[in-house]
């Protein structure tokens, strides 16, 4: 990209991009803390990943406007790690995820997303949705009816509140309210507040290399769930930027964008921050503030950070019943409603591939394998309905001697069980022509089925033709193909 | 011959037109007439700083920016229509025959490359639409056009008059020996008065290169006085326009990096924004 459109990337509009990024670190903080609490960390660790990856990625990123910051997909996955390996294992890991990511977008991996069909990415939003708000539920525990009632007046506030007006953000009123409401009423006595889920930052965050023995066994411990991260945050990031491509009517590099959360959460895993990638819900809120450039990003980072050091007592009060109703709200907007609607009017298949990807998801908690199992289904499910075009037809000819088939469509794995279904070897004839100018070979599988409707014919005593094989597939034959070679009868073995 | 004119349908338009007639007719030319669109992205029409996202909210807001900016663009749509409606008549009643006449999404400075390569000469405004006038300031939009250019670059000036003379602006430089090659060889300064200006310094290399452009110059048929001046070139250059009622600048433009450019400016931009006349360019 060259300077001037990056400056401009960076300055188009200031002004704008200042207020809407006020915005998003408003949105962030109640975000950050609580995927903090989602993968078992203090609230500081998602509060100072959240100011490292959005300010290292208004630099760095490949999508201007995009939010990246701590991000509940990346939280779900750190669960398990921090519950058997503790805090001090998270930080290398993030650190080693931004290593693969880098070396992803080295690799120009960030191609491969054309594999995710949009049934997948549907069913990862969807999966996402699921996963904030069923880990907001542990919430509700041993709480009373009170959390249900202050959560409730909580959505009551987001959603109302911009009826009346749009100028200020309404989660942060209900943030606001419900804590004057909880201060005053001493209700923090009996409701769990932010300051009870853990520690707060006081301070800039500051340089720290990883407490953890450099050696194999941290290796294998930490490998398997920087994989699963990298993939995770790659695939949130490349989805978003598409989503924002489409609202801003601008294009992105993919590529630029893998490498730059690399390099966020590289920065983020050494200032004692958690792995984090592109936020959905960030940064269509970021869009709708206004905020198109980097700049947006940036001032959401620094903003977030300066909220937090200076107002940290305030913050420790804020009762979790407003971070759950947050929490709540950005659940409900993440989630595709109108693919409940489709699943009705969509084809079968990709709702089923949706579902399976939404349910994989919730059962391993793993957007990771969700999107593999979608991603799996859609090529079967793509690969059955190509091997439906496959045509043969025949001719006999008068003296009922020999007959001509004639093969049209694909021919790969899928389709060869009913190529070789459709001769008819119970005539018999002296010669059969088998007319393939209108077919594809794509596969040894499907060479394969060709040599054994040869060699079948041959065995009755019929001469057979193969007539019109175009270039490719003359090549392909050449290569693999038996029936042409000496012995090939003995290849058909006790068939 | 095919001749690029870019307009934006603000007050240089016309000229545009004019300069692009001319030119034509020396070169015997057709004439391609392009307008940009340029993307806006502007605030939305109600500024929502909810930070709240209701059901289907992507959906939501997708909606609500597309139909914003399809009514933007259709109303920019029919103003380009109208602009390049204008365009053609102007050229017609010029008396040119042969134009094309296009509109097309993107900004002037990004997309120009695509459309040039098919012209022998770009004409384009001093100043656009978004510039601003009492500041006599260029935008960096008309240095990014030129330096993406192949091709010889007319700037027009606010009026078009008709042309008689012109100022060779010459430094000895690899685009200014590109200037009096063009100028010599192409029929559209034919039957001008030549001045070879050269401002600086004397020194036997620069004698040399000058004598050689004036023969060069003189041997296809121009009339040449050569001018020798001392002082800071982007002054002279301007007096001598000036004083001397010179009808059209030829000159080398954007010898220098980017670099060098931040640090002390460019004396192609000041150039063009000095003189009140046309200005031709070379890269």
């Amino acid at each position: 990209m060259n300077s001037s459109k990056y400056f401009q990337e960076w300055f188009s509009n200031p002004r704008r991009d200042i207020i809407a990024g006020t915005v998003v670190a408003l949105a962030l903080i109640p975000e950050a803390i609580a995927f903090s609490i989602i993968a078992g960390v203090d609230p500081k660790v998602g509060l100072y990943a959240s100011f490292c990856i959005a300010v290292v990625i208004a630099f760095v990123g490949g999508r201007a406007g995009m939010i990246s910051a701590a991000t509940g997909a990346m939280a779900v996955l750190l669960v398990s790690l921090v519950r058997d390996h503790g805090l001090e294992y998270l930080l290398p890991a993030t650190i080693l995820t931004g290593i693969l990511q880098i070396g992803a977008g080295a690799l120009k991996l960030g191609n491969l997303m054309r594999f995710v069909s949009r049934s997948v990415v549907t069913g990862f939003v969807n999966a996402l949705a699921i996963i904030i708000f069923m880990a907001q539920l542990p919430q509700f525990h041993d709480q009373g009816l009170l959390m249900y009632g202050m959560v409730a007046a909580g959505l009551a506030i987001i959603y109302g509140l911009p009826l009346l007006t749009t100028a200020v953000p309404s989660p942060l009123v209900c943030i606001i309210v419900l804590t004057g409401v909880s201060m005053s009423m001493g209700l923090d006595q009996t409701l769990n507040t932010v300051g009870d889920m853990g520690e707060l930052p006081s301070t800039l965050p500051v340089f720290l290399l990883p407490d953890v023995p450099l050696n194999l066994t941290t290796l294998g411990i930490i490998f398997p769930y920087a994989i699963s991260l990298a993939i995770v945050g790659l695939l949130e990031s490349l989805m978003t930027s598409t989503i924002v491509d489409d609202f801003t009517d601008t294009s992105s590099n993919k590529n630029r964008e893998c490498t730059g959360q690399g390099i966020a959460n590289i920065v983020s895993g050494f200032f004692g921050g958690m792995a984090g990638c592109a936020m959905i819900g960030q940064s269509v809120i970021n869009v709708q503030s206004g905020g198109r450039g980097r700049l947006s990003t940036f001032a959401a980072g620094i903003i977030l950070l300066i909220l937090i050091v200076l107002m940290g007592g305030l913050v420790s009060q804020i009762p979790m019943a407003a971070l759950v109703a947050v929490m709540i709200m950005v659940s409900i907007g993440t989630f595709s409603w109108s693919s409940i609607k489709n699943l009705r009017i969509h084809h079968r298949t990709s709702s089923i591939v949706m579902l399976v990807t939404v349910l994989t998801t919730v059962f391993t908690h793993n957007l990771a394998y969700g999107v593999g199992a979608g991603v799996l289904l859609s090529a079967v499910f793509f690969a059955y309905k190509v091997s439906g075009q496959l045509d043969i037809t025949s001719d006999i000819e008068v003296s009922k001697k020999a007959r001509t088939y004639t093969v049209r469509g694909q021919l790969f794995f899928v389709s060869a069980t009913s190529f070789a279904d459709a001769f008819d070897f119970r005539e018999v004839l002296e010669k059969v022509t088998i007319d393939v100018s209108a077919a594809h070979f794509w596969d040894l599988s499907s060479i394969n089925a060709l040599d054994r409707v040869v060699l079948k014919f041959r065995r009755e005593g019929t001469e057979v033709e193969i007539s019109g094989m175009n270039e490719a597939s003359k090549t392909l034959v050449l290569e693999v193909a038996k029936y042409d070679k000496p012995g090939a009868d003995d290849a058909l073995g006790g068939h | 011959m095919n001749i690029l004119a870019c307009t934006d349908g603000s007050q240089y338009s016309t000229s545009i037109y004019q300069h692009a007639a001319w030119a034509a007719k020396q070169l015997d030319a057709s004439v391609h007439v392009l307008h940009m669109l340029n993307p806006h992205h502007e605030d939305p029409v109600k500024a929502n700083y909810s930070g709240s996202m209701g059901v289907g909210a992507r959906t939501a807001l997708l909606n609500e920016l597309v139909e914003l900016e399809a009514t933007r663009a259709k109303i920019a749509q029919k103003r380009g229509q109208a602009i390049l409606e204008d365009a053609e008549s102007a050229l017609k009643a010029e008396g040119i025959d042969h134009i094309q006449a296009d509109q097309k999404h993107g900004k002037l400075s990004d997309e120009i490359e695509n459309y040039e390569r098919d012209a022998d000469l770009v004409v384009i405004g001093k100043r656009g639409n978004n510039a601003d006038f009492e500041k006599g300031h260029l935008g960096s939009n008309l240095e990014r056009v030129i330096r993406s250019c192949q091709h010889p670059v007319l700037v027009a000036s606010r009026a078009f008059a008709p042309l008689n003379n012109f100022v060779l602006a010459f430094d000895g430089g690899h685009s200014a020996k590109k200037a009096v090659e063009y100028v010599a060889n192409s029929p559209l300064l034919k039957g001008m008065h030549c001045y070879l200006l050269y401002v600086g310094a004397a020194n036997s290399k620069i004698e040399a290169a000058l004598a050689d452009a004036e023969n060069t110059l003189k041997a296809s048929g121009f009339e040449v006085t050569i001018e020798h001046r001392d002082g800071e070139p982007e002054k002279v250059i301007a007096e001598v326009v000036a004083d001397d009622h010179i009808d059209l600048l030829v000159m080398g433009a954007y010898g220098h990096s980017h670099i060098r450019h931040l640090i002390v400016g460019s004396t192609t931009s000041a150039m063009i924004r000095e003189v009140k006349i046309p200005v031709l360019l070379f890269r």
